[in-house]
């Protein structure tokens, strides 16, 4: 109330000469004074930092030196190179199943969605370490696996023991984990596209795939990128598991060498800067996919300006 | 714009009823539409007018009658005496002689304004590119956006957007044109461009239903203006009676809230 009061005392400004006070008064000449509050974190934030790396860098039970040298070792970037195909695999076959599974949840058909239900259900709801163990003894469980009429002949058969090896075990198992996450992130991307959307290709005579290929799914693809690319990321860290089944991955390969030296930390060291920097390239990958389908996206608004608009192309994929 | 009545008509709907659960929308409706004709459809809302629309493209499905567009039936197939519902695929090929335009544009936003127009024909109809560019361009100029051809739809005015769902309409050579509201979610300084592109069609001789809320539109460019109510035709005929003359009392009532 005091201050309402003083302030309406003041409400006639001063005659200054005006022209002069209203040049001075225009922001675009106003500074930015730094705050110091600001700086004098960076600079304690920095000094904590740099003196971590210093005692990371000279703790000899690092072992830096073992590091470098296993760093390009053959060993392992066999497993590297089998981490990373593995994920790919893996991650490939996930979306190509995880889509039909995520377009037949949300069909209105009972017996599709019901299949889908119970498919992510059973897959997201058991542990993968226990789903690997699973495929990797399914001898164990079906001695043989045949392609039969149900209840009927059998048209073919296989022994399980032939057909799962460690790596059909490892693809199997991580490729309908994947599937089941994916599932659940794609349909979410497709529920939150507009339903208009859909509406009007199917009244401009499109099939309902058309419709959904073309229409629904490339702007679904704008919420489905961010959550896929974490789901990547936590499977290229989750391939580390078929270690469990002898399937030789970068952190099989690891283990395996300091089995025999000994130098556990400074080669767990070797696996963990690998996995940064696959994560890393990933991320990198990940943002550039995410601005090519944010095109059509941009809020700027530029009615009047065809040259603007003729700029804005689409970000190379 | 001069339509004879001799002509078959190009549009038949007979006691059409469409509920939605037990909420009665449309109770009977019967219409024949001419080719050429420039019909507006006129009612308070809620008076199952945007829902006739929807049902004539069966966006809806209808519960009773039937709708009949350049002879076939929308959605069903007569098979001797046994009335068959058709599928998803047949379905698709009965709308594609349809174009739409929709309240809220519905243009599709990760697609350039070029290549909103040229979708449908290349997709649905097989028309060549080039041909559905070439199309697609002279129908872009001619609602006045010739500047626009790679803009996305999120950087144009509301007006621009509605102007370009119309041409992506025009796109398919429809044979008939079906407008839903299309002014409804306009600024009011933008309406008139939109309506303006309307009318011009109007007179091109394009066959048109437009369910609007411009009672100016109505009065300069149909042929015919129809007036809804709690799922009927209340009235219907010449825009200067309709308008100017109403029999019945409550189109009297509509036209002195909405003038």
């Amino acid at each position: 109330m005091v201050d309402v009061s003083s302030s309406q005392s003041h409400s006639r400004p001063e005659a200054l000469p005006d022209r002069q006070s209203d040049d001075l008064r225009d922001v675009a000449r106003a500074h930015r004074p730094i705050p110091k509050g600001k700086v004098l974190l960076w600079v304690v934030v920095l000094l904590f930092a740099a003196d971590f790396a210093r005692a990371v860098g000279t703790n000899e039970n690092f072992g830096w030196p073992v590091v470098a040298e296993f760093f390009f070792n053959r060993t392992v970037l066999e497993g590297l190179w089998v981490t990373i195909w593995l994920a790919v695999v893996s991650m490939v076959l996930g979306v190509m199943l995880g889509l039909p599974l995520a377009i037949a949840r949300m069909s209105n058909d009972p017996l599709a969605k019901s299949i889908s239900g119970l498919f992510v259900w059973f897959f997201r709801g058991t542990p993968l370490l226990v789903q690997l163990i699973l495929w990797y003894n399914l001898s164990f469980l079906f001695p043989e696996i045949s392609l039969s009429i149900p209840f009927g002949p059998s048209l073919a058969a296989w022994s399980a023991n032939d057909l799962i090896t460690p790596i059909t075990a490892a693809i199997i198992g991580l490729a309908l984990n994947e599937a089941a996450y994916m599932a659940e992130i794609i349909r979410g991307g497709l529920l939150s596209v507009e339903r208009g959307q859909k509406e009007t290709a199917e009244a401009f005579g499109m099939k309902p795939m058309r419709a959904l290929w073309r229409v629904v799914i490339p702007q679904a693809m704008r919420s489905i990128v961010p959550p896929s690319g974490n789901q990547f990321i936590s499977m290229i860290k989750a391939t580390s598991l078929v270690s469990v089944i002898a399937m030789a991955d970068l952190l099989y390969s690891v283990q395996s060498i300091y089995n025999r030296n000994f130098e556990v930390i400074p080669l767990l060291m070797v696996a963990v800067i690998w996995y940064l920097l696959i994560v890393s390239v990933l991320s990198a990958i990940q943002s550039r996919i995410e601005r090519y389908y944010a095109r059509g996206d941009q809020q700027r608004v530029v009615f009047d300006n065809p040259e603007t608009v003729t700029t804005q192309e689409e970000a190379p994929l | 714009m001069t339509a004879t009545t001799a002509q078959a008509p190009i549009l038949r709907a007979r006691n059409v009823h469409k509920a939605f659960g037990s909420n009665e929308v449309l109770k009977g409706i019967d219409m024949d539409i001419v080719p050429s004709e420039v019909v507006a459809i006129l009612g308070p809302s809620g008076s199952g007018k945007s829902t006739l629309l929807r049902c004539i493209n069966r966006l809806e499905e209808i519960n009773k009658g039937f709708i009949e567009v350049d002879g076939e039936q929308i959605g069903y197939k007569l098979q001797g005496d046994r009335l068959v519902a058709l599928g998803s695929a047949a379905i698709a090929r009965q709308r594609s002689k349809m174009g739409m335009v929709f309240q809220s544009f519905n243009l599709f936003p990760h697609m350039t304004v070029l290549q909103n127009v040229i979708e449908a024909p290349m997709g649905v109809h097989g028309v060549k590119r080039r041909d559905a560019v070439e199309l697609a361009t002279s129908l872009i100029e001619k609602v006045g956006l010739a500047d626009k051809l790679n803009a996305y739809p999120r950087q144009l005015s509301g007006g621009q957007q509605q102007r370009v769902a119309i041409a992506r309409a025009l796109a398919v050579k429809p044979k008939i044109l079906l407008f839903d509201e299309p002014t409804s979610a306009l600024d009011p300084e933008l309406v008139g461009e939109v309506l303006a592109t309307m009318k011009d069609l109007a007179r091109q001789g394009l066959t048109m239903i437009v369910v609007t809320h411009e009672i100016g539109f109505a009065k300069e460019a149909a042929d015919r203006v129809i007036f809804m109510d709690g799922g009927h035709i209340v009235e219907q005929g010449k825009p200067e009676e309709i308008l100017v003359n109403p029999q019945r009392e409550r189109t009297r009532e509509f036209l002195r809230r909405v003038l």
